[in-house]
């Protein structure tokens, strides 16, 4: 993993830089242009997206370590201004660059007061997703880190619901909190590896020790976990996502959440493999939990959104999953499988503001019988109920079966017999609970879809609702294609994580199956030596 | 270079409906009621065509080369990840083939009726979309050479009837037996993709169906030296079959998906969707027939379902009711074959039983369609007089199902019974007398099934009609395929018949079988073949004169009277057993009150009440620091970063 540090042409500055000047432009012009802050806001991101387009199309799938790499010196103490990408981050890059100018077309109507303001916290936030997925310094990476709580602390907090205080001090204190253990953690490795670099090469080097790397990734571990949402860290998303603006609930489902699961594969597991070891029993249990759980809680609701953000914690339990796993097809899929979630369910939260926009209530009990005056939103909203749900030939199919089959393979590559109290069967046991999730998974989302679109019209008002219009057509057909684009074709996407996800597996399972355990036996073995080295 | 247009003609069998689909789907708008028309049949009779023309080069191959097994169209690589690489390619050989021309075949029949049935309905478009992509599906399970690729087929039928069935989504119950069978199908499919993954990664079996085959049967396999993990492999995937064929435990959804449109449950479930199971199992006859417990398990659910349905159906006063038991029923049949390891008879009587049951439906459709919507026989009778056509196609196919003499159904029902009689598995795992409950619970269903098709004959087409209706012979567009079908009816079993020089069904689809076949033999002889043909004749023939006793004849009393005396065992056949009320109190409520109890208590109670709310509450009650926790102000927050960090920092070292 070299870092070239002379002159490509800088496509991921330039895609960080464009969001920020569009933020600066909109600044500049007056508060009574409304649209006009609309249509910049809209085109500076999708200029973000063309050219984050010449990052895909430079980048090279057959080579595993960062390319496009730009490094200058940014902070006296060591800190570089270092980005690159590699197979791990190029699709979700990607994803939040189509997602930021969908997300901002599908916002012309819904936000009426602040405009301005909106819109530059949303190509803010743009930038500091980017700057979060394309650090590999570790300061910058914090950095970015941190300043993406801040737009969208207030998206929530100033065009959210009724109690959008309350959502957006919970989502900033929850993920806050984790977040100062991590900048502890980050500083502690930097002064073990030498105190002269934040890079994530000196990171990678560093050497740390098995009872080091606990508390490190434990501290990590939460900081991350929290964002995925893991259970039982779950509970600020449907809070979050119930009060937050339609955009700011696709941004946060689409990216934000994968910044969770990103953290996991690119910094938690390669910076403390033998940690990660000992940890991946209680992750993959909990990610199980988190599938079967996340879906009876959606199962739940009566909230529309509240259902799809509980989803939310079913599908990222699966990506974790995947990701500890730690078998090629597994990741592979897990990183997938983000992509999947952010198109998906960013639909579903987009499907569902449509519907507020129209009738100002998420509730389903207030629906019913809308496919008869809404035939296309209908079709849309069955054709993504089905991607979520995994159905082949949509996106979702290829994540999931990719996960479970990584996770089956995995368990029966493991020593001894089923049955015995061991690995294996554990593996196994876990696999077969997680399959259950695809049949939970049609019960929530067909029961909502029968409620929300079919059966005879029982409120007055839903008899004459408009139709989607073609802006919203075009967002949501965007969408659309990529599902059955991924779900046909995933090849296409796959490819580019191949070469990247094989080399950190190559580079570091050994390491961390080394110290795999499960049950009593391990949690009992991680306390101890948490303690002994608190001692 | 034959081989080349063989390909090209599977594109063409697979993709000509999607296409269909894609234009009546998004273009209909701009396109007149005839072109949709038009397009919705043409794109399966497009289909047919090409799979006519594909059947004959395939045939020309055969002749050529007797050898000659496949032809493979592979149109792209579809996954590729890690160990896993499957191709997106199509598999004709002479299972397949059989299979697609009876899709598209009687598929192409049910759209040109669907033209008459449909003809007033304001979604007239989406009809037509929606079955033409259910063809694209079933097709794609058809002739998909890996099994993923036979499972997307598998799911996508399976989305297509809960479109279809779910049709008129006005009514709540509609919607509702909708998404019923979709859920009832995942839980098969869980099985299902279970299967998949013992096969893939702890058998380390393949899912391409040829390559797993050669596995299979390589001398000294490894593979078929695992017993114990194929069975496994093998009740997985069955499981799957169940939710798909609506076999016991989960055939509650399709007595419901009658709710969808009757050209649908032609199709859908009665000819084509519901054999997909049957199909699999053939198609992956290597495998299950290693297995005894497997495919004992597959005879004995065939066989109980056979029975279990038969004795719904003689209750039941829906005309569609009777007729989706009678399926359930027939599945059984065609599970009891494969069971039996009887691959070719239960697949020829998937293929006969897709010609009469298909008639029967589109006769129903007919006769619900001149009853203005009604469905309940006892407002029939003597329909005879006004449909004749109707009356007619429905009669042979009732014979035929019955089990009449020189009839299709008459030859594949036998042969499966024969079979059952006569086949045990080679290891010797099983114990005859088990094989000998199966032979005469399959008898008996074969007695109930006389009754109770020719109950349903009679209190619809005889007698004297008990209701104020006006009932009209339906148009040709509807008729003309119940002409059809009912000749297929009557003459499809002469390719399947026994004790010719050659039997040309069997001998077609020889190469497919030949290594499930081996695991079993035969203790039978043609004197006894000629034996139990007598008593099948007995039996069908007994069935009618009890069925015209009852219902024509002087008994008519008697039904009335037997339901009386009988009435807790009446009404508990009646209530389907109360099946559904048992999964409803299982697993239904159960589920629900476990969301909602643990959402209350759980989530909103201990997590996020009592961990997360309770300690911001701690805080707050230490007082200052609590003022900036809650009041927004994100200052505070940033500088209590660099204050908390200063502290760690200085703290640990």
């Amino acid at each position: 993993m070299t870092l070239d540090t002379f002159a490509v042409t800088p496509f991921i500055s330039m895609t960080l830089a464009i969001p920020v000047v569009g933020a600066g432009v909109l600044a500049l012009v007056p508060r009574e242009h409304g649209s006009a802050h609309r249509w910049l806001a809209f085109l500076f991101s999708l200029l973000a997206f063309g050219v984050s387009l010449s990052i895909w199309t430079n980048f090279d799938a057959t080579l595993a370590g960062f390319q496009l790499v730009e490094d200058k010196a940014w902070l006296p103490f060591g800190a570089r201004y270092t980005v690159g990408v590699d197979g791990i981050s190029l699709l979700i890059v990607i994803l939040t660059t189509v997602l930021t100018p969908l997300t901002i077309l599908s916002t012309f109507t819904s936000i009426r007061k602040r405009v301005k303001e909106f819109y530059i916290s949303m190509l803010l936030l743009e930038t500091s997703m980017i700057g979060a997925l394309v650090a590999i310094d570790m300061i910058l990476f914090y950095a970015f880190w941190e300043l993406m709580l801040i737009p969208m602390y207030l998206i929530i907090g100033v065009w959210g619901g009724p109690r959008r205080i309350y959502a957006a001090v919970k989502f900033f204190l929850f993920t806050f909190l984790g977040s100062v253990l991590m900048l502890v953690g980050i500083i502690y490795i930097h002064l073990k590896a030498g105190g002269e670099s934040f890079s994530y090469q000196s990171f990678l080097d560093s050497g740390l020790a098995y009872k080091e790397q606990l508390w490190l990734f434990a501290a990590f571990g939460l900081a991350f976990g929290i964002k995925v949402p893991m259970f039982p860290f779950h509970t600020w998303l449907p809070d979050a996502h119930v009060e937050a603006p339609t955009a700011g609930s696709v941004i946060l489902a689409g990216v934000l959440l994968k910044m969770g699961t990103y953290g996991f594969i690119r910094f938690a597991m390669p910076f403390f493999p033998e940690a990660t070891g000992a940890f991946i029993f209680p992750i993959m249990l909990l990610a199980v939990i988190g599938i079967v759980y996340g879906s009876l809680m959606a199962y739940a609701q009566s909230d529309v959104k509240k259902l799809v953000a509980y989803s939310s914690v079913a599908h990222l339990g699966f990506v974790m999953l995947g990701l500890f796993a730690l078998t090629q097809e597994a990741v592979q899929g897990s990183i997938l499988q983000m992509i999947n979630h952010g198109i998906s369910t960013g639909a579903l939260f987009l499907l569902v503001g449509m519907l507020y926009e129209r009738r100002h209530t998420r509730m389903i009990a207030d629906y019913g019988g809308i496919a008869r005056p809404m035939k296309i939103f209908a079709a849309l909203l069955i054709i993504i109920t089905l991607s979520s749900i995994g159905l082949p030939g949509t996106n979702g199919f290829i994540g999931e079966f990719l996960i479970l089959a990584g996770t089956f393979r995995e368990a029966l590559a493991q020593p001894g017999t089923f049955g015995d109290a061991n690995f294996k069967t554990v593996l196994i046991i876990l696999g077969v609970l997680a399959c259950t999730g695809i049949v939970l998974g049609a019960v929530y989302m067909l029961t909502m879809v029968r409620k929300v679109l079919f059966g005879p019209i029982t409120h007055k008002v839903n008899e004459d609702l408009d139709d989607v219009n073609f802006r919203e057509f075009f967002v949501l057909g965007c969408l659309v294609v990529l599902v059955f684009w991924i779900g046909i074709y995933p090849n296409f996407f796959l490819e580019k994580t191949e070469a990247s996800v094989k080399a950190t597996l190559d580079t570091y399972k050994t390491r961390m199956v080394e110290h795999r355990a499960f049950g009593v036996a391990a949690a009992d073995k991680v306390r101890s030596e948490l303690k002994e080295v608190a001692r | 270079m034959f081989r080349t247009h063989i390909s090209s003609l599977l594109y063409v069998v697979v993709f000509a409906p999607l296409v269909g689909a894609m234009i009546n789907g998004f273009l209909s708008r701009y396109l007149p009621r005839r072109a949709v028309s038009v397009l919705g049949v043409g794109a399966p009779l497009l289909s047919f065509v090409a799979a006519c023309a594909a059947g004959l080069g395939f045939l020309g191959l055969r002749a050529e080369d007797p050898a000659f097994a496949s032809v493979t169209a592979n149109l792209f690589n579809w996954i590729t990840a890690g160990p896993i690489d499957i191709d997106f390619a199509l598999y004709l050989d002479p299972l397949s083939m059989v299979m697609s021309l009876v899709v598209t075949g009687i598929g192409t029949l049910i759209h040109v009726y669907s033209i008459g049935y449909m003809h007033g309905d304001p979604s007239y478009a989406r009809y037509f979309s929606h079955l033409n992509l259910f063809m694209f599906s079933m097709l794609l399970l058809v002739l998909g050479r890996s099994l993923l690729l036979l499972f997307v087929g598998w799911e996508g039928v399976g989305l297509c009837s809960y479109l279809l069935i779910g049709f008129w989504f006005d009514d709540m119950a509609k919607a509702t037996a909708g998404k019923k069978a979709f859920v009832v199908n995942r839980i098969g499919d869980f099985g299902f993709l279970l299967g998949v993954f013992v096969l893939l990664f702890w058998l380390e079996g393949s899912l391409d169906v040829p390559t797993l085959r050669d596995m299979v049967t390589a001398p000294d396999s490894a593979l078929a030296a695992k017993g114990g993990l194929i069975t496994v492999v093998t009740l997985c995937l069955f499981l799957g079959a169940t939710g798909k064929s609506a076999q016991i435990p989960l055939y509650v959804w399709l007595p419901d998906a009658m709710a969808g449109p009757t050209p649908v449950s032609a199709l859908i479930h009665a000819a084509t969707m519901v054999t997909a199971g049957v199909y699999m199992i053939a198609r992956l006859n290597f495998l299950f027939a290693l297995s005894p417990v497997t495919m004992a398990v597959i005879a004995g659910v065939g066989a109980l379902t056979a029975l279990m349905a038969a004795t719904i159906g003689l209750t039941q006063w829906d005309i569609k009711k009777v007729l989706a038991y009678s399926t359930v029923s027939q599945l059984g049949y065609m599970f009891l074959g494969v069971g039996m390891g009887a691959f070719g008879a239960g697949v020829f009587h998937l293929m006969t039983h897709a010609f009469f049951k298909a008639c029967l439906f589109l006769c129903a459709g007919s006769v619900i369609h001149a009853m203005h919507e009604e469905q309940d026989i006892r407002k029939m009778g003597g329909l005879g007089k006004y449909m004749p056509i109707t009356r007619m196609t429905f009669l042979v196919s009732t014979m035929a199902i019955a089990g009449v003499p020189f009839l299709s159904g008459f030859f594949s029902k036998d042969e499966i019974l024969y079979n059952a009689f006569v086949l045990q598995h080679a290891s010797g795992a099983i114990p005859p007398w088990l094989y000998k409950l199966y032979f005469a619970m399959g008898m008996t269903a074969a007695l109930l099934t006389a009754i109770y098709m020719f109950r349903l004959y009679f209190l619809t087409f005889s007698g004297d009609l008990r209701s104020d209706a006006h009932p009209h012979e339906s148009p040709a567009t509807m008729t003309f395929p119940l002409v059809v079908l009912a000749v297929g009816a009557a003459l499809a079993g002469y390719i399947g018949l026994p004790d010719l020089r050659v039997n040309i069904w069997h001998h077609w689809l020889e190469p497919v079988f030949s290594d499930g076949v081996t695991h079993f033999t035969s203790t039978g002889n043609h004197a006894l073949e000629y034996g139990l043909m007598g008593l099948s004749t007995v039996v069908a023939l007994s069935g009618i004169a009890i069925a015209w006793l009852f219902y024509r004849g002087s008994w008519n009393r008697e039904p009335a009277r037997i339901a009386k005396s009988l009435s807790g065992l009446y009404r508990l056949v009646y209530d389907k057993y109360r099946i559904d009320e048992l999964y409803g109190a299982l697993v239904v409520r159960p589920l629900q009150g476990v969301a909602r109890w643990s959402h209350k208590w759980l989530d909103a109670g201990l997590i996020d009440g009592v961990l997360v709310n309770g300690s911001a509450k701690a805080v707050r009650g230490m007082g200052s620091v609590a003022r900036w926790a809650v009041n927004g102000d994100v200052q505070a927050y940033a500088a209590a970063i660099l204050v908390g960090v200063a502290v760690l920092v200085w703290f640990i070292f």
